[in-house]
């Protein structure tokens, strides 16, 4: 009971710190911006630590956040193998072969108008789509190794970046192209030095938008058969011991490398597009 | 852009209808071609991928193929085989259980769980996609309802209260680079293990696809109008509930149906993921599931046309009801 109360109390004081925080000069500056959801991410592991333990809720149904912390330091060595197995060579390796192939069927949907008219459509229309659900077909074709993962990662990240990647290529308008053909550009320079720098912000826009979707893609393929490891696979044979502290831990690593790799792209862009106004002002 | 030469031609004003057709005809014939090529590529595949199977079939039947017996030739290259065997290549798009079915053995599969199943009045039998569908569907609708009306509640709370704005919309906007559908398979055992099974478990996890989505999208529809249209409805002495809904949620429709759009096709997809760890009982999810345990790859591949058309009509739902409310707002293009 008091650990109830006092969770709950702890949240009441946090959430009056926090609407103090927000309506202070502090809530301008940097410290400020992190401090307050920083302070809200620690309520809610302090509110579920306590209500799990307050009221005695099995760990079969919800662990204690310091259960999961405790899991994750016993085990860094599995999580690190079914990290690598899923993250390094399913979802990286398909994130590279899809962004490449998507990269370059825009470019020959560039060089050719009435293919970017075909493709277009049906891309956008693929994008939508639960593609995810290619994972049994490929998962027959390519093996239960990670092959297969990274085959439907492909899939996966392939349409969102060829949109994109069309979207950008037209993006540099008339003017500017008109300037590159008084200079007498080339189209290969004036691909080169207009067309290819004007379509990075879409580019990375479909590559942020990939980042996700290849952890997905690879995860869920693990349900449809792996090896005895991976990310995905001892998520579902985990859940079927009922050993959910596992579960969790291995949802904090897919999280972990999900902002990482999402913060690494990001950061890529900040370089690339430096010029575009949406990254101007940010030192 | 030719499209500019076609509009200053001479008598294009009078030729009004037959541009639009000339336009439509313009637009539709090179996705009828990348749609035909595909199908093209399709058949071509199923050449190398079904030969073995086809061949030993074949052989099985009394034919003569070329290096004899399935194990001669279970190591050898496919296109080897179809060089060797061109007279004996007919059955690679009609096998029973091929690697790679041809498109119109999946057309034909569809249509016969569906409208076939439908004209023997078995619309809803455990064998018809509809039942299946259904399944899906529902639990999508549930869970796309429920995670929308809390998007846009929680919208509405942080526009409103700044400290809940600096609190929640960090880790709402980290929460999309998480792939929150490994989460599926754990909520539906734990809410299974605590008797919630069914449409519920899978409608959660719909909804926290399409919460987060319609979370985003909404702060920024809703912060969307200028200050000087904010500044009148402070003039007009207005209630922040009056702004409300006389200016910010007007003003966020565009912003909310866009979002609309991302947290459908998400939520779709936590359905048909939701219905893999429970053993492949009815959905769309667990005929994918059942189909890759028994090899039925007919059954995967007409399983996941079912979702993507399901994922279409959606889709194609949303941007309809977009277009007549934004028209009928007077926001449409």
């Amino acid at each position: 009971m008091a650990l109830i109360a006092g969770s709950l109390a702890f949240w009441a004081a946090a959430w009056w710190l926090n609407v103090r925080l927000a309506a202070s000069r502090w809530a301008g500056t940097t410290a400020g911006r992190l401090a307050v959801p920083a302070i809200f991410g620690a309520t809610l592991l302090v509110l579920w630590e306590g209500l799990v333990r307050g009221l005695s809720v099995p760990s079969v149904i919800l662990p204690p956040p310091s259960a999961i912390a405790a899991r994750f330091v016993v085990s860094t060595d599995i999580l690190w193998a079914d990290f690598v197995q899923t993250f390094v060579k399913g979802a990286l390796t398909g994130y590279a072969i899809g962004a490449l192939a998507a990269f370059a069927v825009a470019l020959a949907a560039d060089r050719w108008d009435v293919l970017r008219r075909g493709m277009l459509p049906v891309g956008s229309f693929m994008a939508a789509l639960p593609i995810v659900g290619t994972a049994p077909i490929l998962v027959m074709w390519f093996g239960f190794d990670w092959q297969s993962k990274a085959a439907v990662v492909v899939v996966m990240v392939f349409f969102p970046i060829l949109v994109n990647t069309v979207e950008g290529l037209r993006a540099a308008d008339a003017m500017q192209r008109d300037l590159m053909v008084t200079y007498a550009a080339s189209p290969l320079q004036t691909l080169l030095k207009l067309r290819l720098p004007a379509a990075m912000p879409f580019v990375f826009n479909g590559l942020k938008i990939s980042t996700t979707l290849a952890l997905i893609g690879a995860i869920v393929a693990e349900f449809f058969g792996s090896p005895t490891l991976g990310m995905g696979f001892r998520i579902s044979t985990e859940v079927g011991r009922l050993a959910l502290d596992m579960v969790w831990a291995e949802i904090v690593v897919a999280a972990l490398a999900g902002s990482a790799f999402y913060g690494v792209v990001a950061a890529v862009e900040r370089r690339v597009t430096f010029w575009h106004p949406s990254q101007r002002g940010r030192g | 852009m030719a499209d500019a030469a076609v509009t200053a031609s001479p008598g294009a004003g009078v030729a009004g209808r037959g541009r639009f057709a000339a336009r439509a005809a313009r637009a539709v014939w090179p996705v009828l071609m990348v749609v035909g090529v595909t199908v093209g590529l399709w058949y071509a595949a199923c050449l190398p991928m079904n030969v073995k199977e086809s061949l030993n079939q074949a052989e099985r039947a009394g034919a003569v193929i070329v290096p004899e017996g399935g194990q001669a030739r279970r190591d050898a290259s496919p296109w080897g085989l179809m060089a060797q065997n061109p007279a004996h290549l007919g059955g690679v798009w009609s096998q029973d259980r091929p690697r790679l079915p041809a498109p119109h053995q999946v057309a034909v599969e569809l249509y016969e769980t569906t409208v076939g199943m439908a004209l023997a009045g078995r619309a809803f039998s455990n064998r018809s996609l509809f039942t299946h569908a259904w399944v899906t569907l529902s639990a999508t609708l549930l869970g796309f309802g429920i995670g929308t009306a809390l998007g846009i509640l929680l919208a509405v709370g942080i526009v409103h209260n700044r400290a809940m704005d600096m609190s929640v919309m960090p880790w709402a906007i980290a929460s999309q680079t998480i792939p929150i559908l490994a989460l599926a398979p754990m909520i539906v055992v734990v809410l299974n293990s605590v008797g919630i099974s069914g449409l519920l478990p899978k409608a959660l996890i719909s909804a926290y696809l399409s919460f987060f989505p319609v979370v985003v999208g909404m702060v920024k529809g809703l912060r969307s109008p200028e200050a000087a249209q904010l500044d009148l409805l402070w003039t007009y002495n207005a209630t922040p509930a009056q702004t409300l809904w006389k200016l910010r949620l007007p003003a966020s429709m565009p912003y909310l149906f866009a979002s609309l759009k991302v947290g459908v096709a998400a939520s779709l997809v936590g359905a048909i993921v939701g219905e893999l760890p429970t053993g492949a009982v009815a959905g769309l999810g667990a005929r994918l599931l059942a189909g890759s345990y028994y090899g039925q790859t007919v059954q995967i591949w007409s399983a996941l046309f079912a979702a993507a058309i399901l994922a279409a009509l959606l889709v194609g739902l949303i941007g309809l009801l977009q277009r007549v409310v934004l028209g009928r707002m007077g926001m449409g293009r």
